[in-house]
């Protein structure tokens, strides 16, 4: 098989996209099966279906704030400055309204005054998947629900699916957000910015993964307190993310709905 | 037949350069929001959607009900109905345009329109919405235009477009079904997630459309020297009654569920909608009004006196008009999205430049459709000599 670097293989997808060919011919171009191969290589960390489990007992405010820093940081997800047109792919709330339905109100003060890291639970089941027009938002045979940018039309049709509230759209541009509440933004040049009227949300750091390394959160998060966070392979029986779920109590957010989350609170 | 659009009266000219005017005001301001993107509008993380996919679902629904007349005439030989299909046809064509138009001002990327050609997904209602309405379009257009210049030159349509006619009527029913399945199968919008929501848009399309209908047919005979006919008014306001009462008994079903169940998930939307939640009502003078102006549609439509008189079912047709329009092209869309997943509320209202690019779409449904009606008004005409 030839060898193909990451610059030739830029080298060719630009001279055709220069030649207005467009993404799909420029794998043409190449044998075929060759540009996966070549992506597959570099994959360290591979997994049949990723999953995650917080333990809320660790987590506390602070680890949380440098998980969404570390998250944000990493995707160049901007500060828009507004809630209506925030975008967050992690982010904190309490416990009522990350479990709606499972709120008590004698529920012990330790739940009711701590905050829920919440993120994409890359479902089992997606619904965001099955409502997308034009499989711009997919999930990956890995388990990760992954989103296109560059075919999303803006539909929103998969954040009326969400039930989750995992999704968010680029109301403006994002390139665009106040410089000062984003003073070094794009903080990752390794991380394409996005354009405005498209969907983005967590992709549990697929492109971290790709390179051996566990997403930026639980970087973040067990550098502080280990195993505060736990990423792993749900299929794989004695991997750590199943033995801590084995042992520990957990729930997930509206398991009712039939969506499959994986990603588990332990309580 | 085109010519027929060419020539017309100061009124008809005057008319279109009105809506010519709220057309190009509207994309100028679509060219802004294509600029700036649409955070211009009121819509937010928390309402994704707002007042362009109410009026795209409200109008889908307009156009199907162009099957109310095209089914009586052509599968129970009703006669009288002769006169005014190609006016529900027509007006099928010109709302299906603004539905169309409604999803492409709606889309954060426009330019990446035909990625749902290009790259489809059988699993998305959307891609079968996209479907069902294009081939609605095209159908109404080949069938109405092919029937209209046959009875022009006084000979029987061709035989092939039978065919045609008899697909577009289960094609009517499925346009509006398909749309109701955009909402009824999200998991967590609990607003939307509901059997009777198909049944429900059938039987506000189904009322809305033709009184939509009786008062274009009374515009018509009042501008031109066509007249639509009094028995033809009067079987359409009969339909509109049946429908009406339909769809407010439908709308009660929901309620008897949310409310005997008392499940917090069913009832907050709707509490939203009629009282409000955690201090936020901006909907809920305009749901009381659309449940009054129900009222008094229901009142004028039961009661055989008012329905027979013109005068007074004008006021009924407005009546339904006004009453689905708030349910269905505002309180639907806007109610599914509050509480939001997080059972938190965050409320929407459109802005200014979101209502002036929804006028220009309105504006350009109503300029394909005054042109169609003028040409099929003037063949009638023609006919009638």
């Amino acid at each position: 098989m030839m060898a193909m670097d990451r610059r030739q293989f830029l080298k060719i997808t630009g001279w055709s996209a220069l030649l207005g060919l467009g993404g799909k011919t420029a794998f043409q171009w190449l044998a075929p099966g060759e540009a996966e191969a070549a992506l597959e290589q570099a994959t360290k960390l591979a997994g049949k279906k990723w999953g995650m489990a917080l333990d809320v007992t660790l987590l506390d405010e602070e680890i949380m704030s440098k998980c969404i820093q570390a998250c944000h940081a990493y995707y160049n997800v901007p500060n828009i400055g507004n809630s209506k047109e925030e975008i967050k792919w992690l982010w904190k709330e309490t416990y009522d309204h990350s479990f709606p339905g499972q709120e008590n109100e004698y529920l012990a003060d330790k739940f009711k005054r701590r905050n829920f890291l919440l993120l994409c639970n890359h479902c089992t089941n997606p619904p965001c998947c099955r409502a997308c027009p034009t499989k711009a938002t997919w999930k990956r045979e890995d388990g990760i629900v992954m989103m296109d940018m560059h075919r999303c039309i803006g539909c929103r049709f998969c954040m009326a699916a969400c039930p989750y509230g995992a999704r968010s759209f680029n109301w403006g541009d994002p390139r665009l957000a106040p410089k000062a509440l984003n003073p070094n933004f794009p903080t990752n040049s390794e991380i394409p910015t996005r354009s405005k009227g498209v969907v983005e949300k967590c992709q549990f750091c697929a492109e971290r993964l790709a390179k051996g390394q566990m997403p930026a959160c639980v970087e973040a998060a067990n550098k502080i307190k280990p195993n505060a966070m736990v990423f792993g392979d749900l299929e794989v029986p004695d991997s750590d993310i199943r033995k801590v779920l084995r042992t520990r109590y957990s729930i997930r957010r509206k398991p009712e709905l039939g969506t499959g989350p994986n990603v588990f609170y332990m309580i | 037949m085109l010519d027929k659009a060419l020539k017309g009266s100061p009124i008809y000219w005057g008319w279109l350069i009105v809506l010519l005017g709220f057309i190009g005001t509207g994309f100028l301001v679509y060219l802004y929001q294509f600029q700036e993107g649409l955070k211009i509008t009121g819509m937010s993380r928390d309402v994704s959607w707002g007042f362009y996919i109410g009026q795209f679902t409200y109008l889908v629904g307009v156009a199907a009900s162009g099957v109310m007349v095209v089914l009586p005439y052509y599968l129970h030989d009703y006669k009288a109905f002769g006169r005014v299909t190609i006016l529900g046809e027509f007006l099928a064509v010109g709302a299906i345009t603004m539905c169309l138009l409604f999803i492409m001002v709606d889309l954060g990327n426009l330019p990446r329109l035909l990625n749902v050609i290009l790259y489809p997904n059988p699993t998305s209602i959307l891609f079968w919405d996209m479907i069902v309405l294009n081939g609605y379009l095209f159908l109404n257009i080949i069938i109405g235009w092919n029937v209209l210049s046959s009875e022009r030159k006084g000979i029987h349509y061709p035989s092939w477009v039978t065919p045609l006619i008899y697909l577009s009527i289960p094609w009517a029913f499925s346009i509006h079904t398909v749309t109701a399945f955009l909402y009824a199968g999200l998991p967590g919008r609990h607003y939307w997630l509901t059997a009777i929501m198909a049944a429900r848009f059938l039987s506000s399309a189904f009322c809305s459309g033709p009184a939509i209908l009786i008062l274009f047919c009374l515009i018509v005979r009042k501008f031109t020297r066509f007249d639509p006919g009094k028995e033809q008014i009067r079987t359409l306001s009969s339909i509109v009654a049946y429908a009406m009462i339909l769809n407010v008994f439908f709308f009660l079903l929901e309620m008897f569920t949310a409310f005997y169940s008392q499940i917090p998930g069913h009832m907050h939307p709707i509490v939203y909608l009629f009282s409000g939640l955690e201090g936020h009502g901006k909907l809920v003078p305009w749901m009381w009004t659309a449940a009054c102006f129900a009222i008094l549609a229901l009142l004028l439509l039961i009661v055989p006196a008012t329905r027979r008189n013109e005068k007074t079912l004008i006021l009924a047709c407005i009546s339904v008009f006004i009453s689905t329009w708030i349910d269905k092209g505002f309180g639907l869309v806007i109610g599914g999205f509050i509480p939001n997943p997080f059972e938190r509320v965050f409320e929407y209202w459109p802005t200014l430049p979101e209502v002036i690019i929804s006028l220009g779409v309105w504006a350009m449904g109503f300029f394909v459709l005054t042109v169609l009606y003028k040409i099929a008004v003037s063949v009638k005409e023609e006919v009638a000599v």
